[in-house]
């Protein structure tokens, strides 16, 4: 009996906390809608979230690049098909790990801080006193880092894509000695406009969890600085998970709407 | 300036109207209850002392007070309207008819003092020079008008409540809720709090709802009278209290005690003169 006391409360707080989740995501982007606009808000988060998360995203960029081209090479070469290392990193840069590693790196950045700095402010019933003042938090606090977020990680993905294949540029060039012209005709000859839209698509739905699950930790945390602490690690952790998971479910998607 | 300038605004109330009721409150967490079957009033110009235990749940009460937590049971009025049944858009527009002051002043830390005393004002877009004046006019009723340009971090615990009092008042409210506004200060700061509650209370008659759990505080507020003329606190004569000020006392999630100075000093209830002792 004790067993299933436990599982219907443990069913019941996930239920609860989906439903809690849907809520805050739902009002937070209905609130986009409706007045006062923060407009302000929304250019510092972006200001935060994207120009701040710019070098990450830079290093990140290059380095995964660098090594696709380094791994890839030694393999085509086995089949006589070295040339093709451009094709093979732009693609794989655009349509996967361009986003995924993107946003892997703002969550770690951004939903951690999101989490902590409402959590905080959860705390410390600042959140209640803005309530008390007459502001929506929903509205002064998450919708902007919803809204920041979704655009500024569509632009930091479009760097690292870019970045991206300039790192596997340089090492398939300086380290490989391929030649330069072929990895840039390949890279961009091969690549159709639904590669690109499968790319794009991505990061928004990225941003959408980043933001929404660091919200969501830090709107709920209990329990002073040990409980920030969690919705801290917790934010990282499931919008993490959320991301490469929702990956495998856009991409299949994708594939059966432009079938490559 | 500025006394009156900061004096609360007319507002078309019944005089007799109560402004805050509570009609069988229940409230509970995880199953637990919290406060059980609670009801008081407070009257136009009244102040009610909150008294009891540590974790008794009188920050939960003063919370639904301003429709921050709403009862699992019960009706919660304040000025005539159903708070416990309102929409949270609608809240908003009532809450600047309240002033709150939270346990730890809970002062926004990346604003600095002036953005905090005058964040309602910064909302509602009014202009910068409006601003200005207002919240030099309640950072000046705390006396602390030269942190205007501080942030939270660079003040004592005593000058962050006084800061949060100015961000409570600066709208004029009709109702002011105090959450334990000297907990974990020092007595001398503490009084000076306590002077400022006063003054409140005696110079512009605000309906307000202290939560505290220091009986020494209470008891300060309810025998001295603000002067107006010596800008002090003065006590009353011996075996007088202000009758406008007077106390509920919470026990186990319940109301206890609900009456004046008089009757709770000579109360025979014995949880009370241990609690008083």
């Amino acid at each position: 009996m004790a067993a299933i006391a436990t599982l219907d409360r443990a069913a019941k707080k996930g239920v609860s906390a989906v439903q809690q989740y849907a809520l805050i995501s739902g009002r937070a982007l209905g609130n986009l809608f409706r007045r006062p606009f923060y407009g302000a808000d929304i250019i510092t988060q972006a200001d935060i979230i994207g120009v701040g998360s710019i070098p990450i995203v830079l290093l990140t960029g290059f380095f995964t690049g660098g090594v696709l081209a380094l791994q890839s090479a030694s393999t085509l070469a086995q089949f006589g098909a070295a040339a093709v290392t451009g094709q093979l990193v732009s693609f794989s840069m655009i349509k996967e790990l361009g986003p995924v590693l993107t946003s892997l790196m703002v969550s770690g950045r951004n939903a951690s801080g999101m989490a902590s700095e409402l959590g905080s402010m959860m705390v410390t019933e600042q959140i209640d006193a803005m309530r008390a003042l007459g502001t929506d938090p929903l509205k002064k606090l998450v919708m902007p880092r919803i809204t920041a977020t979704i655009i500024m990680l569509f632009f930091l993905t479009i760097i690292s894509d870019a970045i991206g294949i300039l790192g596997g540029a340089a090492i398939s060039v300086f380290l490989l000695g391929q030649d330069s012209s072929q990895y840039f005709h390949t890279a961009y000859q091969s690549l159709r406009y639904a590669d690109l839209v499968q790319g794009m698509v991505k990061p928004l739905f990225f941003g959408f969890i980043i933001a929404t699950i660091g919200c969501y930790y830090g709107m709920t945390t209990r329990g002073g600085t040990q409980g920030v602490g969690r919705s801290t690690t917790q934010a990282v952790v499931v919008s993490s998970v959320l991301i490469i998971a929702s990956d495998f479910v856009i991409s299949r998607f994708m594939i059966g709407i432009f079938g490559r | 300036m500025s006394q009156a300038a900061i004096a609360p605004e007319l507002k078309p109330n019944s005089p007799d109207e109560p402004v805050v009721v509570f009609e069988n409150v229940t409230i509970g967490f995880e199953n637990k209850p919290v406060l059980n079957n609670i009801s008081f009033t407070v009257k136009p110009g009244e102040t009610r002392i909150l008294l009891g235990p540590a974790g008794v749940g009188k920050s939960v009460l003063l919370k639904m007070a301003d429709g921050l937590m709403r009862p699992d049971s019960g009706r919660i009025f304040v000025f005539g309207e159903e708070i416990s049944a309102m929409p949270e858009e609608q809240l908003f527009a009532l809450r600047s008819r309240i002033g709150i002051v939270f346990q730890e002043g809970a002062l926004f830390d990346s604003l600095s003092v002036r953005n905090n005393v005058g964040y309602r004002l910064m909302e509602e877009h009014r202009p910068e020079e409006e601003i200005d004046q207002r919240v030099v006019e309640a950072l000046r009723f705390v006396e602390l008008e030269q942190t205007v340009d501080r942030f939270p971090s660079q003040l004592s615990g005593g000058m962050r409540r006084r800061v949060a009092i100015a961000r409570a008042i600066i709208t004029k409210p009709d109702l002011i809720l105090y959450d334990s506004p000297t907990g974990g200060l020092d007595p001398i700061t503490s009084t000076t709090i306590i002077e400022l509650v006063m003054k409140q209370r005696d110079v512009y008659h605000t309906s307000s709802l202290l939560v505290t759990h220091r009986l020494q505080d209470a008891f300060v507020l309810a025998s001295h009278i603000f002067n107006r003329k010596t800008n002090k606190m003065e006590p009353l004569p011996e075996g007088q209290s202000d009758p406008q000020t007077s106390f509920l006392v919470l026990n186990n999630g319940k109301l206890v005690f609900d009456g004046s100075t008089h009757d709770l000093v000579h109360s025979d209830d014995p949880f009370l003169k241990e609690y008083l002792s």
